[in-house]
């Protein structure tokens, strides 16, 4: 018998896994050979999608990007036994794209069967919430603290320092909330965790109830990752079914369970608390904070709201301890974190590694830059509401501070890549068409903010050119209006990518580059 | 798409499947849209009134997300993304050649009725782009050829 995996990822299965699988599966039945056929998660190197791997007795051997009609000649060349083919890839682990990478929440992507609790405890999982349930849950917040774990979803503020204030706040019904809302372009970390190892985010989400003192829990999944959704229902019910959710967790005394809930595509119901918002089933409009979630969150109760791959970065903490953890990194950004690196990038996937690297390191190494061929003009970081880096500014170092120094932001860690051929003149036009139909509408600023701003860099690429000096600062006036007088970041972070545009671009918009007037 | 006849009674049923969720108004419209195809405005002040919410407040609910239909769609529904990933890959391309290959602009159903086109913001594909959705079904590396083969396909 041999295990021949074919990722069921939807990436994989945008560009056919599905056909690849059962072409793989009809080849088999046709040559009498006994094959065992696991939809595992993606590996993340999505380029070589859909990625075939066979298990040999020198461990997986992988081949891609496959198509249907390879899998006869596949079979020819051996495939069952690791054999020589054009599409081979040699073992999968020694990948260099791989073998660089330091995975920590992603260590079982790709590589389990996402929906096996076999496979998920012979690779390690519940080690974390073993060890969580071991303690007190006041050291579990403390390790969390010790670790230096800064949330993923976006603002990067510390994990522990947000579970202490739940774990101290009064009341007999906390909740833990994750966000997998993922609305930013150009990022799918949360959507490939959640499809190929559901498991890893439950244990996090326990692990934090039990340190809180939480007992329900619920998952916000946008509706546009249908397969995701389905997994991580199937993911809830077995680990209730295995004794890992409901009550009494593990025979520990612990109580908690979770609910699944789909959002309706709405970018905004990003923003933690109109998630809340959406899961009381209202319009999803920014609370004003104070109050803090963490104090009042879900009808009203003290809650914690974390991102999927914050949850998922929790148990290595407790299970290698929050010095190796905190070891890991650079400044103050500790740990690992999940680069997803996507647009026109010739490897785009996923690449996860300790902060540290450059921007150029991450694109022309792993990426090994544009798709196209062309070179590469301008790079976003931060989904829609992140800054466009010049091909001249990828020196710069992917930690919190480093970013922001440079009128950027890391945010949730997507990296989309531009070629020469991109017009940044749009691409700002689009930053302001994007806050207006996503805005929700709660503060001026905002709201009429970005309208205007459509109309302002409209009226700069197509109106009188001796207007242009002065639309231009309108718009400057009008980006510094959106960023100081915005409730939520929505408003307040649209001028970023904007005003990166007017720096580094103002060319495509008929200027000269501030870049050049003041030496910038 | 569009599945069951829409009746006071089969509404007020799904609305009492979920009575025991807290914040049940998102699960109840999503299940409401799924077996009847679409919100039908009827529909709001029985899910109101089961609720024990104001009709204003289903309404309002009702509007604010994409995902919810106030009129029937296609028997097929296209999304074409228009995040920044796609948008670096010939994304804007394909964005006009579905508006130019079906006749109607994003959020539009073709006079036939046969298909309608959604705008979407991001489908998680972003290192495979563009990306489309139909029914539901993602597609990656799209271009206007493969964008009028899968049309095809669904028609
Ligand atoms: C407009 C907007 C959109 C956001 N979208 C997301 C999102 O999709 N996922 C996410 O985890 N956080 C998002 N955030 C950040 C959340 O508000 C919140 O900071 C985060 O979920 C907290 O979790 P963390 O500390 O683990 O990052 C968004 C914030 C804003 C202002
Ligand atoms: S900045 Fe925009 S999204 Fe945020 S609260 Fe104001 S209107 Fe709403
Ligand atoms: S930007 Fe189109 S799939 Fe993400």
């Amino acid at each position: 018998m041999t295990t021949v995996y074919v990722p069921r990822d939807s990436a994989a299965r945008s560009v056919g896994a599905d056909e690849v699988a059962l072409a793989v599966l009809a080849e088999a039945e046709l040559r009498g050979a006994d094959v065992t056929l696991v939809r595992n998660g993606s590996r993340g190197m999505l380029w070589l999608e859909p990625l075939v791997e066979v298990a040999t007795p020198q461990g997986r051997v992988a081949y891609g990007p496959v198509r249907a009609d390879d899998v006869a000649s596949l079979f020819d060349a051996g495939l069952l036994e690791g054999g020589a083919h054009a599409l081979a890839l040699g073992p999968t682990e020694s990948h260099e794209w791989l073998a660089r990478q330091n995975r920590l929440a992603f260590a079982r992507v790709g590589v389990v069967d996402p929906l096996s609790t076999d496979d998920f405890l012979a690779h390690g999982g519940l080690a974390g919430l073993r060890a969580a349930l071991a303690m007190p849950p006041a050291d579990v917040v403390e390790a969390v603290v010790g670790s230096g774990l800064r949330g993923r979803g976006g603002a990067g503020f510390p994990t522990g320092i947000k579970w202490r204030t739940v774990a101290e706040a009064d009341g007999p019904l906390k909740f833990v909330c994750c966000n997998a809302d993922e609305g930013d372009s150009g990022t799918f970390a949360d959507r490939m965790l959640l499809e190929g190892d559901p498991f890893a985010l439950l244990e996090g989400m326990a692990v934090a109830a039990h340190a809180v003192g939480a007992t329900e829990g619920y998952v916000y999944v946008r509706s546009e990752y249908p397969d995701a959704v389905a997994t991580l229902r199937s993911a809830v019910e077995l680990a209730r079914a295995a004794g890992w959710l409901g009550e009494d967790v593990l025979c520990s005394g612990l109580t908690f369970d979770i609910e699944v809930r789909v959002g309706a595509g709405a970018y905004i119901c990003g923003e933690e608390t109109s998630m809340l918002e959406s899961i009381e089933g209202r319009r999803g409009t920014v609370r004003p904070k104070p109050p803090i979630p963490a104090l009042s969150g879900l009808f009203g109760r003290p809650t914690v709201v974390n991102n999927v791959l914050s949850f998922a970065s929790v148990p290595a903490v407790l299970t290698g301890g929050p010095a190796s953890y905190a070891a890991l990194g650079t400044g103050r950004s500790r740990g690992t974190q999940v680069f997803q690196l996507a647009g026109n990038v010739a490897r785009g996937g996923i690449v996860e590694t300790e902060f540290g690297l450059t921007l150029r390191e991450l694109v022309e190494g792993y990426g090994g830059g544009t798709a196209s061929g062309r070179p590469v003009r301008a790079v976003q970081v931060g989904g829609p509401l992140g800054a466009y880096h010049p091909a001249d500014g990828l020196d710069v170092r992917l930690d919190y501070e480093e970013l922001a120094s440079v009128g950027g932001m890391l945010g949730h860690g997507g990296v989309v890549v531009f070629d020469d051929t991109a017009d940044m003149g749009a691409q700002a036009r689009f930053a302001m068409e994007f806050c207006a139909v996503e805005s929700c509408g709660k503060c001026t600023p905002c709201r009429v903010g970005a309208v205007r701003g459509v109309e302002v860099i409209d009226a700069i690429l197509h109106g009188p050119s001796e207007e242009r000096a002065g639309q231009a600062a309108l718009l400057e006036d009008l980006c510094e209006l959106m960023a100081d007088g915005s409730l939520c970041a929505m408003g307040g972070l649209t001028p970023q990518p904007v005003r990166s545009v007017l720096r580094h671009f103002g060319e495509d918009l008929g200027l000269t580059p501030v870049a050049s007037r003041d030496g910038t | 798409m569009s599945g069951q006849e829409w009746s006071a009674e089969t509404v007020a049923g799904i609305v009492r499947e979920h009575a025991h969720l807290r914040g049940p108004l998102l699960p109840v419209l999503h299940a409401v849209q799924e077996r009847i195809g679409w919100i039908p405005p009827d529909a709001v002040p029985v899910i109101a009134h089961e609720l024990n919410l104001s009709r204003a407040d289903v309404h309002g609910v009702v509007t604010f997300y994409a995902d919810f239909r106030t009129e029937p769609p296609g028997r097929t529904v296209v999304g074409v993304c228009r995040g920044e990933a796609c948008q670096s890959r010939g994304g804007r391309d394909l964005e006009a050649h579905a508006q130019d290959a079906l006749g109607v602009p994003f959020g539009g159903t073709t006079q036939d009725g046969e298909v309608t086109l959604d705008q979407v913001f991001c489908l998680g594909n972003c290192a495979l782009p563009p990306s489309v959705t139909v029914d539901g079904r993602l597609h990656g590396r799209v271009d206007a050829a493969t964008f009028d083969r899968l049309l095809a396909e669904a028609r």
